[in-house]
Parts: C-alpha cells; structure tokens; sequence
C-alpha cells in the first residue's frame, strides 16, 4: 500500500529546512506513540519474570532481574486458572469455527438469485447489525431461555454476525460465476457447490472472519459479566478483571480471608498481587501478540472490505 | 441499488422462456407474465423454498438472539422483580419513564449521565480527525520498514480487551505502578500520586485512553486511502509549484474526506452508544460521577441496583434514540452525498 505513496514524495525535489525539521518532528512522534504502545507490553512481560522484589521495588523498567517462571507455575496452579483458559479457549475455536460456517454458507445461500424472498430474508439478517435491545432486555431473554450461566451463552449468540455475511457474499459476488454455473452443469447439488467451489475460493475471506471472530471471542468480557455467574464458566478476561480488582484490596483480604478459599489470597502470602496480576495479564495478552504480526494483513483487509461495504 | 439489478436478472432470464413459449399460450403469458415458464416454475419455486429451508436454523438463532430481546421491552411497563415472574408483576404503565422526569434525584443522575455520554462522545467526535492526521504523517516517513513497523506498533492496542488496557493502567498508574514508583524513585513526589482513583481529568483520560487503542488502528483505512489517491493530481499540484505541504493540503486532505465525513457520520449517529466495557473496567467509587455514561448507567442499575425494569425503561429510550439518530444521519448523508451510510 505503501509503494505508490513514497513515489509521490521522491520526484528529486530537495527538501527544505523547514521540511526536514517536520521530518524530525514527525519521525519523532511515531518513535514515541509507538513506544507507548508496546513499552506497557514490554513492562508486564520483564516483570512477570523478574525477581518478584526487584519488582515490587520498582526497578524493573527495561530488562529482566533475576529471571524466573515461578510466577507461571504458581498462576497456572491457581484454581480456577485452568478452568479459565479452558473456557477461553474452548469459546474461541467453536464459536470462531461455527461463525465462519454460518457466515460462508449464508453468505452464500443469499447469492442464490432461487431462493424463497431472498432479499427479504437478507434484510432481515443485515437490519439486526442497525438495532440493539439493550443489555437488560438481553439479559432478560437468556435467562427465560435458560441460556445464562451455560457455556452456549458465549457461543449461540455470535453465530450469525451479519456484517461477516455481507463480507462473504460482496465476495462471493466479485468471483465470476462461470465456475459455479458449470459445476451445476455437472449436476452439482447446492451443497456440492459450497463445499467443494465457494468455500475454498472464500478462503481469503473466511479468514479475516475467523481472526476477528477469534480476537472477539478470546477478548470478550461483558458476556462474562452479565450472563454468567458460575465461576466455572468465567473466562480468562473476567478473572483477570476480578484479580486487578482483588488487588486493590488483596492487603486487607490477606488477613481476612485468611482460612477461606480465595485463591488469590492464598497465593499473595508467595507470590505479590502484582507479580500475579501481571502474569495473568502476559498470559491473556500473549495469544493475541502471537498471532497478531502474521495476521495482519488479514486485519487490515477486513477494516477494508469493511469499509468498501460500510 | 443491488436489489434492483438483482431483480432485472431475474426477470431477464425468466422473460426469455415466456417469451419463446409466449405466442404458443397467450392466456397465461397474459396473466402472469413473470412466473410461468413452461410449468418450470414451480420446480424452480420448490427448489427456492428447499434452499429458504437450509437457512431456516439461522432465521431461528437471529430471531431468538435479534429479535427477541426487543420483547423484552415490555418488562419497562412492569414492575418487574426478579425472582417474581412477569406474569405476576404488576402493570405500571409508564411510571419509570415519568419517574426519568419527575423524580429530582433521579433527574439530577439523569442529566449528570447524559452530560458524561455527551462529553464522551463529543470528544471522540472532536477527535475524530486525528486518525487522519496520524495516516498523512505516517505516509509522510520514506524509510519503508520504518512505517511498516509503526504501523504494527501502534495497531496493537486495538486488539487487546478493555480489561488488560486496564491491567496495563493499572500497572502503569496505580499507586505502586511504574509510573508512580519511577516518580519517588526519582524523589520528585513524597506521595504516589491517584492517577486512577480519582475524579480529576475523567473525561480526558478516557479519551486518552481510547486514542491510545484505537489511533493507530483508525488510521490504517487513511493510508488505504491515500495509496489510492490519483498521482497525477500531486503531478499536477508539483506543476503548479505546490510543496509537500501544499500538496498535503490541497491535495491529500479534500481527496480523504468522503472517508472522513462516512465515518463522522457513523460517529454521529452513535452518539448515545458509548458501549460499556471501557468505563465498566476503569470505574470507580471515586470516579463514578464522571465516568458513568448511558451504557454504564444501564448496567450499573440493572445488575448492580436490580432495578430491572427502569434499566430497561432508559435502554428502550436509548435504542430509540439511536435507530432516530442513524435515520436522520443517513437522510442527511443521502442529500448532503448522495449516498446512504448503511
């Protein structure tokens, strides 16, 4: 994307004063945002392995002290802990496999000019991205249905997400349909032609779905917090939430959750709530910093197709 | 505008059939000119109903999950209790909306409420350009890697949740955060200072906040945008003796603004729709008159206060608002652009 635009700079024009001094101002204010950006990363991950009082003391700034995993073992020790990541990572890989399912086949489904009312039932998908009922209302309803405090309540509601159907049928309508027409030809039955054409050719597509769906499912936290209440159930960002905020008050907890099961409290008499906290956070935070560099470009096609549609 | 050419198609290819067997069965082209060919039709109506079927499931899951909150509405007009099911709640008409206006107390939360959306809101509208800003300077840096780089960088925050932001404030700013321990380190401040328990700033470190996720994501569609733009209008600018900042301008700034104005439109009509997670995660007792915002308010009284029905009272009002609001914003983008937002 980049290519063209440096061009537009270079036609051998030498460069001002006061155009190398924007250059310097410029290039300066990209190394600090980018600083900031990541540096907070960076902090957390040298103390989550740093000697936990050189830590507390403040003096891990810019490089590891006293490296150790104790803070790893111990966290992922923690009752609850596993459980957690389970779920993290179990909403993670079924919600994101069925939303690409349903998103590849309705997408789809409403390029088949046959269908009964297509365009009615297309809007009926497409107008529900324009209206919210509301938390509350929401609330309400997954209950009546039995559904809060279930793990489906992360899975069922996110299945069909119609700006990924836009997205898949702008697709499917942007490749020749030559390829599909002969395979019906040959007898092809609708299903045949989705499996074995439209999904394979989709699979650009269906991939910037699935790492958005991903990143949401992995990053989401207020279903946590309304539906469920099953400790059980939460998922890693809830209880990540709920230890920053034990941590506020982990020192008079300490004391007086003494005998009980606080799993958090327990630990502070080894570990710190920081040194705790910031563990939990790496281990939230790592998955996405993992995959983020090599899906980038799926990001950015996304927000583009994204919009192009609008 | 897509439906249209759909239909024509579809009329296309069935007209040609009607009209080949048209001269052979005069009546039945006559009456019903579209849908008979040669009996075909119905085979073809059949094969449309088995693929409606394929979707059926979909139809149920966005009916139940879109559809069916929105009768949850009706718990606005009741007094309803939790454990008490709704059947035996008492109808009290619009007693929670008259309780907004009437009640003083409430009044005054009220108005604090809307004044923190507004604000919120206002600012993020205010800031909306940065984004823009950011892509023109970022376009600006020639060395390549260099910008890839920061482009990484900088999108990265988009895609952590609310609450590790938090764990990242927290870590930073708390009382023993970096930040604070740095300070006293340095001997510059005898007490740690309350960067996050604190009512000073709300609003601006909110905004601070979000700028920080979402500056560097917001700004990848701008830089789509001005690898698009027409060299020869720089070409032609250069002509004419345009510098680089002339040609920023003159040039690259009016050829980014349909962008510009699609997106301050959405922004516009989400003016109500704060969404909750960043204020949820950042509250406090100290911060709470200033951060609550409509979505968090919602909430906080709903789960927090129980209060059920009054939640959904001010939530109906709010999703009423929004849907008016992205009409009107449409309406005015259709007259102003000649184009519809959604």
């Amino acid at each position: 994307m980049s290519k063209k635009a440096v061009k537009s700079v270079s036609p051998a024009q030498r460069r001002t004063t006061g155009e190398k001094a924007f250059a310097v101002f410029n290039g300066a204010f990209f190394i600090l945002f980018a600083f900031l950006c990541t540096y907070p990363f960076w902090y957390l991950m040298i103390n989550s392995v740093s000697d936990n009082a050189a830590s507390a003391a403040g003096k891990v700034n810019w490089w590891i002290q006293g490296f150790h995993l104790e803070n790893y073992k111990q966290v992922f020790g923690l009752e609850g802990m596993g459980q957690a990541s389970l779920v993290s990572l179990g909403r993670t890989v079924i919600g994101t496999v069925l939303t690409v399912m349903a998103s590849a086949f309705l997408g789809f489904m409403f390029t088949q000019k046959k269908m009964w009312h297509r365009q009615f039932w297309y809007r009926f998908f497409v107008i529900t991205m324009y209206f919210n009922a509301g938390i509350i209302p929401a609330f309400i309803t997954m209950k009546n249905l039995g559904l809060t405090n279930t793990f489906w309540v992360y899975i069922l509601p996110a299945i069909v997400q119609p700006f990924n159907i836009i997205l898949v049928k702008t697709f499917i309508e942007s490749i020749p349909s030559s390829l599909e027409e002969a395979a019906e030809m040959d007898g092809a039955g609708t299903m045949t032609i989705f499996f074995k054409i439209i999904m394979p050719m989709c699979s650009p597509i269906l991939a910037t779905v699935a790492i958005f769906s991903a990143v949401g499912q992995w990053n989401s936290f207020q279903d946590t917090l309304i539906y469920i209440t099953d400790n059980k159930l939460y998922s890693l960002q809830y209880l990540l939430y709920t230890y920053i905020n034990q941590a506020n008050s982990l020192a008079a907890s300490v004391k007086a959750n003494a005998g009980t099961a606080m799993n958090v409290a327990a630990m502070a008499t080894q570990q710190t709530p920081t040194s705790i906290r910031m563990t939990v956070s790496v281990i939230v935070v790592l998955p996405i910093m993992f995959v983020y560099p090599f899906f980038q470009r799926y990001f950015v096609k996304g927000m583009m197709l994204g919009a192009v549609k609008g | 505008m897509e439906s249209q050419s759909d239909a024509s198609t579809v009329s296309l290819t069935k007209s040609g059939p009607d009209r080949a067997t048209g001269l052979k069965r005069k009546n039945g082209v006559a009456r019903n000119h579209v849908k008979k060919d040669r009996g075909g039709g119905q085979s073809v109506r059949r094969q449309g109903f088995k693929l409606w079927m394929l979707i059926v499931p979909f139809i149920i899951l966005s009916l139940i999950f879109s559809y069916l909150p929105l009768f949850g509405w009706v718990y606005a007009f009741f007094d309803y209790q939790p454990p008490i099911p709704l059947s035996e709640s008492k109808f009290v008409g619009l007693q929670w909306f008259k309780m907004l206006v009437q009640n003083p107390a409430q009044l005054h939360t009220i108005a604090q409420v809307l004044i923190n959306t507004f604000a919120m809101s206002g600012l993020g509208i205010l800031t909306s350009i940065f984004p823009l800003f950011f892509a023109i300077g970022l376009n600006e840096i020639r060395t390549r890697w260099f910008k890839n780089l920061v482009q990484t960088l900088t999108t990265l925050p988009n895609f952590i949740s609310w609450v590790l932001v938090y764990s990242v404030a927290f870590a930073m700013f708390s009382s023993t955060g970096m930040i604070n321990q740095l300070l006293e380190n340095l001997r510059l401040i005898a007490e740690p200072v309350k960067f996050l328990d604190s009512d000073s700033w709300t609003w601006i470190k909110m905004l601070l906040w979000s700028l920080w996720k979402g500056l560097g994501w917001g700004s990848i569609m701008y830089l789509a945008s001005i690898s698009g733009i027409d060299q020869e209008l720089y070409e032609a600018a250069q002509v004419d003796g345009a510098n680089r900042w002339q040609q920023i301008l003159h040039v690259t700034v009016p050829q980014l603004m349909p962008t510009y104005m699609v997106l301050l439109m959405l922004s516009v009509s989400n003016f109500l729709n704060n969404g909750m997670d960043q204020y949820f995660v950042f509250q406090n007792a100290f911060n709470l008159k200033h951060i609550q915002v409509l979505d968090l308010y919602v909430y906080n009284i709903g789960m927090g206060n129980n209060s059920l029905s009054l939640a959904t009272a001010i939530s109906m009002l709010k999703s009423l608002v929004s849907v008016v609001l992205l009409i009107s914003v449409n309406a005015i983008s259709k007259r102003t652009r000649g184009e519809s937002i959604i």
